[in-house]
């Protein structure tokens, strides 16, 4: 029963946190942004925009839900909580912090440990394109189906780029536990023996969730938004949540994996800081280098994209592997 | 060496956008702050007044120039002979702001203000008459 009540407890939290800087990631990123391109970002409602998030969400509500004729009506329908449920789901296996004591009980500050969390979230984030996939199809739009299209092609092409570096990681720390693989890094980060892996994942992580400058399922410049184009009111707000809670779910994994979960590097330690404050503060650079690189980057061609992948993170993340693979045996 | 070539004018423009983000915003928080216009700014019509009476003798030599054809006047005279407009219409959404009608007027009495922001509730309340464009103000 208590066992009950505190995961309940958690999985509350975590969704109202989550949902939470969902919605101010788009505001940082619409400040950031503006601000990389010398202009003020939205500043109109509440203090520095503040409340920019409430109001976006207060306007989508009031929007009208339109479902075109024509469209496969259930499919229709049924997409966008498939693009927002298993970016959502992900966030259920990362570690946030070391567990701390509240009430005289120990809480893990992670809603479950999973011995296979790195496959669980390769396998959500593979769903998470389904849902742009069937939104494309099931809008009967040609714009539409051509973003889902690219969505599906990227997906597949990046998901083994993205598995391959995941092997190497996998290696070192003997786990696929994202909770085993943070313990792993108290003293030396994985970043530090694998910064190529951690460059290719950030690569083909952002490659996966549809982020510039891989976005091409919903480039507006050709496709006119691709596959969310006949989507509208709360449907729209839920792809829009999506693309946003992928992208903290993906900065969170990348944290878990490469950049020490909650340790600081070296085995420093800082009094009186929670460590979950570290994690937090990780996550959040990794954002704003997300939006950073928006902010610099043009889109990829379609081909240069699919070249970029098959022909060089592919190529580059097996040989990282095998090389993992002999150091590792060579060192014992 | 190809990736080492490709990365470092990734990492270039990195560096340049991250730069701009120390430079003041130029963009103006139009409300609150409001660009400041040349002198020979041209923006809403007005007539010029001179004790109280219209410069204005409806010539009209601003309806024969204006290009977009936005200027409507009628000719009357006061009991003394002065020649004033009865009527003088600008249909202000058509007009392009060319300014002939300024450069046109022999008595100088249609200028041209430096009024940029101005909006109303229907197209019709943008077609002002005479003595609405009497009592705009000189901006």
């Amino acid at each position: 029963m208590d066992f009950l009540i505190e995961s309940v407890l958690k999985v509350a939290v975590v969704f109202g946190v989550l949902l939470g800087s969902v919605a101010y990631t788009t505001l940082l990123e619409r400040k950031f942004l503006g601000r990389l391109q010398v202009r003020h970002g939205p500043n109109r409602a509440g203090p520095f925009g503040l409340l920019q998030p409430l109001a976006d969400g207060l306007k989508f509500f009031f929007k009208e839900d339109i479902v075109p004729a024509n469209v496969d009506k259930p499919v229709f329908i049924l997409a966008p909580v498939i693009a927002l449920v298993p970016a959502i789901c992900i966030v259920a296996v990362i570690p946030f912090g070391d567990s701390v004591t509240i009430f005289g009980r120990e809480v893990k500050m992670h809603i479950t440990d999973m011995n296979v969390a790195v496959l669980y979230i390769l396998g959500l984030s593979g769903i998470g394109a389904y849902g742009a996939m069937l939104g494309g199809w099931a809008s009967n739009n040609k714009y539409g189906l051509i973003g889902a299209m690219r969505s599906g092609a990227q997906t597949i092409s990046y998901e083994l780029a993205m598995g391959m570096t995941l092997v190497s990681i996998i290696m070192m720390s003997g786990s696929l536990s994202l909770t085993k693989i943070v313990a792993g890094q108290t003293f030396y980060w994985n970043i530090f023996f694998q910064p190529v892996a951690f460059v290719l994942f950030i690569i083909a992580g952002l490659a996966e969730i549809n982020r510039t400058p891989f976005d091409m399922p919903e480039a507006e410049a050709e496709l006119a938004c691709g596959f969310n184009i006949e989507y509208s009111s709360m449907k729209f707000a839920l792809f829009f949540m999506a693309e946003y809670a992928h992208m903290i779910s993906l900065a969170a994994i990348t944290v878990c994996l490469f950049l020490g979960g909650w340790n600081l590097p070296f085995g420093w330690e800082v009094p009186f800081v929670p460590k979950i404050f570290w994690f937090i503060a990780k996550v959040f650079l990794l954002i704003v280098f997300f939006i950073w690189e928006r902010g610099t980057f043009p889109r990829l061609r379609y081909d240069q994209i699919m070249n970029l992948g098959w022909k060089w993170l592919m190529p580059i993340a097996i040989v990282n592997m095998l090389v993992t693979g002999v150091v590792m045996t060579l060192i014992g | 060496m190809v990736v080492i070539r490709t990365l470092i004018p990734l990492l270039k423009g990195l560096a340049f956008t991250i730069k701009h983000l120390f430079v003041k915003p130029i963009t103006y928080q139009y409300p609150e702050q409001r660009r400041e216009v040349s002198e020979r700014w041209r923006g809403l019509h007005r007539l010029k007044m001179d004790d109280g009476r219209l410069l204005c003798v409806a010539c009209g030599l601003c309806e024969a120039v204006c290009p977009a054809d936005v200027i409507t006047v009628e000719r009357t005279e006061t009991e003394d002979g002065r020649s004033f407009p009865s009527r003088f219409d600008v249909e202000v959404t058509r007009c392009i702001f060319c300014g002939y009608c300024q450069e046109a007027c022999p008595k100088d009495a249609i200028e041209l203000t430096r009024n940029y922001d101005f909006c109303e509730y229907t197209r019709e309340e943008f077609n002002l008459n005479r003595d609405q464009l009497a009592k705009i103000e000189e901006a």
